[in-house]
């Protein structure tokens, strides 16, 4: 079967290109994965075309994992239009991904180990969206932070690569912790963790109640905030997002595909999947909604401040999910995988580009000691002039498609939530558009700020690493059209067939049909503001940045320290796990247990010393010893007489 | 007091086993007292087989004592082979200084 | 008769005198010797019991043998007489205690022993009650029937016991010289035996070693 191809390809070139790494070289190992990979996104193609065709989702099943009392899981491929979306979006990306290594990472020394990272990651994504269960996504799940993690800290010799990932695996870990949780409620309520078993019986728990920490709560809400926390998780939503800019530590394809275009979104994706149960629990949704929408424009505004070029990019990617997540939250699922879908196109080409830029500039990734490189690496400049203004929303590009349709149906669907989140969204395109002409200005205009042993340097990416650029590039400026019919258009209901739900009564895509012209062009009046903004700001008067930094100092440098969250982390969470850790350590351990055990040991041996002074040497001291012990036994016999 | 029944041979052979253990732990002169009370002890076990075989009118009492005796022989041969061999090495037999084997 | 009782009761009472002195004699020697004496009037105890072959083998045994041989080992190691008793005194009165336990424990046991009726007719072995069976031939129809592989197991205890012995303390003096037959008899020729052309008038040279001077 063509899906299993899919899927496994990419697992058995990580696995030549990670064991034999070594034997078949640098080349061979990136022949292996890269041609694994481009052969895995042609049959995905195909895949979906086969998905197209059929009515009704297919699950193809491969073995069973566990059979165990109520739990029955099997390792098996869901094919629907979602999962067949997710599979074009990820096989595409990600083979573009390892053509641009090759080339990005030619001087590394471990190449075969990045590849088969790479690969391995790929794997686990696609396990994930083909999941028909929540255990299997689950693995997915895990699996996709694992390979976060190793590639994170792929450059293990640093300290700070090693933190980083150590503090994405951390907090990945408490939004896993949530979806553990969601899984076991879902079971509790359900007796079943299979997707078709599950979202058949949702509509009939709507009323039940659950026990959750001596609170009666309506259950499948409780199961659906669950779940989500997981997806706060891994998407970095406000709250579990402190990962998200630290994971910049690892190279920029890593940055590309993993925390743009494909394992931050796979939040968004088990929203969508899920759809059958959140739409029956409108209390999650709402919650969604809000905590997309003050995630969007948070992050947007911490990435205002930021002078690191990869940094601004990462909280770019984790507003333009908040975008996805309260689109979710007013359940216009089909409008949050429309702007997922470009979105990990144009966001993966701008850091690519990005990557492109800092492989110029001799690994400099500050912007400060940028500019005035357009003129050096043209290609490059036109291709993030591509991918910022599909990230604005600039008509035609395929940004404005997406994130139009979620702003319209946030606002056609007139819950509080749902204005709340427009307010804030559009709000939000004029930052996003302000920000990324920000960096498009500081990186490539004016007198460049970099030392001269730098400039002299400067030089355009080789084709291998401009290719799939240019892919990316053809995606970013023409997807948005194209799909924009199937996913939120006329033809989404035959596109979408049954693998989301959206009751009618919620159904705000179809609402926002009937919004006003002027709503509907807000978001673009915001994102010209901003451009404009940006190009006075940095271009014809550069003072302005800087004399607003000190006279706003306060809200600035609040900006700059990402509204303080590591810093309230640090002081609610860490220390008191380290304390904790500590003392269980020094005193725990060290006092108690080892006091114990030695104490044991010493205690034994004292006896013993005291034992061994029954032994003089003496014969008749042991003769007399057998006497006594005669003598009692003879005693001890005469008795009951 | 004056018809020797079972319980007047049991008494001496009582009273000859305490001595050899006495023998065997009072004694602080030398190796060869161990040994000799040991051969007492025995005595006082022969006599005991004799007289519960002559009371019971077994016959097997007597021949285990046969045997008693010629074991005892062994072990006293043995025995002073030993004390010998260690005498020719220690040059005492006091059984104060016997201990070589303290724990 | 009355002669019975008091041979008894001497025999017992010399058993047991002699019996204090082996443990308390000064010398070693006076030791061994009260053993003998002790060892004599148990087997006067035998034979008065009836028991006349096992009291005559514990003569020629104990007495001739093992006695024998005690009394040998004693005047052949450099022993010193008896000093102490400085020791003793401290064990005296806990030993002494523990001894007497035992003793009126034994006595215990063994007064209030009961014989059932029975057991005469269950006698593994029963003596024979005819007068023509005198007791060494009865024990020799036991021994050598019944019980005749305990009999040379016992017979190779004492081989063993011989063997270990002779193990045990045989000593090489350096310096005796022996035979060793296998040695002298695989003597080469060409070892022993030199042939020299002696010219007239001339004796053999002079080498080192015995003859050559003669």
């Amino acid at each position: 079967m063509l899906v299993a191809l899919v899927v496994f390809l990419p697992l058995l070139a990580s696995a030549i290109a990670g064991f034999f790494g070594r034997t078949i070289g640098d080349r061979g190992s990136q022949v292996v994965t890269c041609g694994a990979l481009v052969l895995s996104a042609i049959c995905g193609i195909f895949v979906f075309r086969e998905i197209m065709e059929q009515s009704a989702p297919q699950v193809l099943t491969i073995a069973t994992w566990i059979a165990s009392g109520g739990v029955d899981v099997a390792w098996s491929l869901r094919l629907d239009t979602l999962s067949g979306v997710m599979i074009l979006v990820v096989t595409i990306v990600s083979s573009m991904v390892h053509i641009y290594s090759i080339g990005y990472m030619a001087h590394d020394h471990s190449i075969p180990r990045f590849m088969s990272y790479l690969s391995l990651f790929t794997f686990f994504m696609l396990m994930l969206v083909t999941a028909n269960d929540f255990v299997q996504m689950f693995f997915g799940w895990e699996g996709v932070g694992l390979a976060s993690y190793l590639l994170i800290g792929f450059w293990y010799d640093r300290d700070t690569a090693n933190a980083a990932a150590i503090k994405a695996f951390v907090v990945n870990r408490v939004g896993d912790f949530g979806f553990a949780l969601g899984i076991f409620a879902v079971f509790v309520l359900f007796g079943s963790l299979d997707f078709g078993t599950v979202f058949g019986k949702a509509p009939a728990t709507t009323h039940e109640v659950m026990n959750f920490l001596g609170w009666q709560v309506p259950a499948l809400t409780l199961c659906c905030l669950l779940l989500f926390v997981g997806a706060m998780g891994k998407s970095a939503q406000l709250g579990l997002h402190t990962w998200l800019p630290d994971a910049m530590e690892g190279p920029t394809p890593v940055s590309a595909l993993i925390h743009a275009a494909t394992m931050v979104t796979a939040g968004v994706y088990m929203v969508a999947r899920l759809s059958p149960m959140f739409e029956y629990a409108p209390g999650a949704l709402g919650f969604v909604g809000v905590i997309g929408g003050t995630t969007c424009m948070f992050a947007a505004t911490i990435g205002m401040a930021q002078y690191d070029i990869k940094r601004v990019i990462a909280y770019s990617t984790c507003s333009q999910l908040g975008y996805m997540f309260f689109a979710a939250g007013v359940s216009a699922y089909g409008a949050a995988m429309f702007h997922l879908f470009t979105h990990a196109f144009f966001k993966a080409l701008l850091f690519l580009c990005a990557g492109s830029v800092i492989h110029a500039m001799s690994g400099e990734q500050d912007m400060r000691r940028m500019g005035g490189l357009w003129k050096k690496i043209p290609i490059t400049y036109v291709l993030m002039w591509i991918g910022s203004l599909a990230l604005a929303g600039i008509p035609i590009f395929a940004g404005y498609y997406s994130k139009d349709a979620i702003l319209a149906a946030a606002w056609a669907s007139g819950t509080a939530v749902g204005r709340y989140s427009f307010c804030l969204g559009t709000f939000t395109a004029f930052l996003t558009a302000f920000y990324s002409w920000r960096l498009l200005i500081m990186t490539f205009h004016g007198e460049t700020r970099a030392d001269h042993e730098t400039q002299h340097h400067i030089h355009e990416s080789p084709w291998v690493m401009l290719a799939p650029l240019c892919v990316l590039a053809a995606g970013a400026m023409f997807a948005g059209m194209l799909a924009d019919h199937f996913f939120v258009g006329e033809g989404r209901e035959e596109f979408w067939k049954k693998a989301i739900l959206v009751l009618p009564a919620h159904d705000s895509i179809a609402a926002s049909e009937h919004n006003g012209g002027f709503i509907d062009s807000l978001p673009l009046i915001g994102g010209l503001i901003g451009i404009a903004l940006a190009y006075i700001c940095y271009m014809l008067r550069p003072g302005i940045p800087a004399a607003a930094a000190v006279h706003f100092r306060a809200l600035y440098l609040f900006l700059l320290n990402k509204w303080y969250f590591d810093e309230l982390y640090d002081r609610l969470f860490v220390r008191s796990a380290f304390s904790l850790g500590d003392g269980l350590w020094k005193t725990g351990d060290g006092a108690v247990v080892d006091g114990i055990i030695n104490g044991i040991a010493a205690r034994t041996r004292d006896a013993a010393l005291g034992a061994s002074r029954l032994q003089t040497g003496y014969v008749y001291h042991y003769a007399f010893a057998m006497l006594i012990g005669v003598v009692a036994l003879i005693t001890w016999y005469l008795i009951p007489r | 007091m004056l018809t020797i029944g079972l319980a007047h041979y049991l008494t001496v052979a009582a009273i000859l086993f305490t001595l050899g253990i006495f023998g065997i732990f009072l004694n602080r002169k030398n190796v060869i007292i161990i040994l000799m009370s040991i051969e007492l002890m025995l005595l006082a076990v022969n006599i005991n087989f004799v007289a519960f075989s002559v009371t019971l009118g077994d016959l097997v009492g007597q021949v285990f004592a046969m045997f008693v005796l010629t074991v005892a022989a062994a072990e006293a041969a043995i025995g002073l082979a030993i004390l010998v061999v260690y005498f020719r090495n220690r040059g005492t037999i006091r059984v104060e200084d016997i201990r070589m084997m303290k724990g | 008769m009355i002669l019975a009782p008091i041979m008894f009761y001497l025999f017992a009472l010399v058993a047991i005198a002699s019996g204090v002195m082996v443990v308390t004699a000064r010398n070693p020697v006076h030791s061994v010797l009260f053993l003998i004496l002790a060892f004599f009037n148990a087997a006067g105890l035998f034979v008065l019991m009836g028991a006349e072959f096992l009291a005559m083998i514990l003569v020629i045994v104990y007495v001739g043998a093992v006695a024998v041989l005690f009394l040998f080992v004693v005047m052949m190691l450099d022993i010193d007489f008896a000093q102490l008793r400085t020791g003793a005194m401290k064990y005296l009165p806990v030993g002494l205690a523990v001894g007497l336990i035992l003793f009126a424990e034994l006595v215990l046991v063994f007064g209030s022993w009961a014989i059932s009726p029975i057991v005469s007719t269950v006698a593994a072995a029963p003596m024979p009650t005819a007068a023509g069976f005198s007791n060494t031939r009865a024990l020799g129809n036991l021994l050598y029937t019944r019980y005749i592989f305990a009999f040379q197991a016992a017979g190779l205890i004492l081989l063993v016991a011989m063997i270990g012995a002779i193990v045990l303390t045989l000593r090489h003096r350096v310096g005796t010289r022996r035979q060793v037959i296998a040695e002298q008899l695989a003597r080469q020729r060409a070892e022993t035996v030199e042939v020299v052309k002696v010219p007239v008038g001339a004796g053999v040279a002079a080498e080192a070693g015995v003859g050559a001077a003669e």
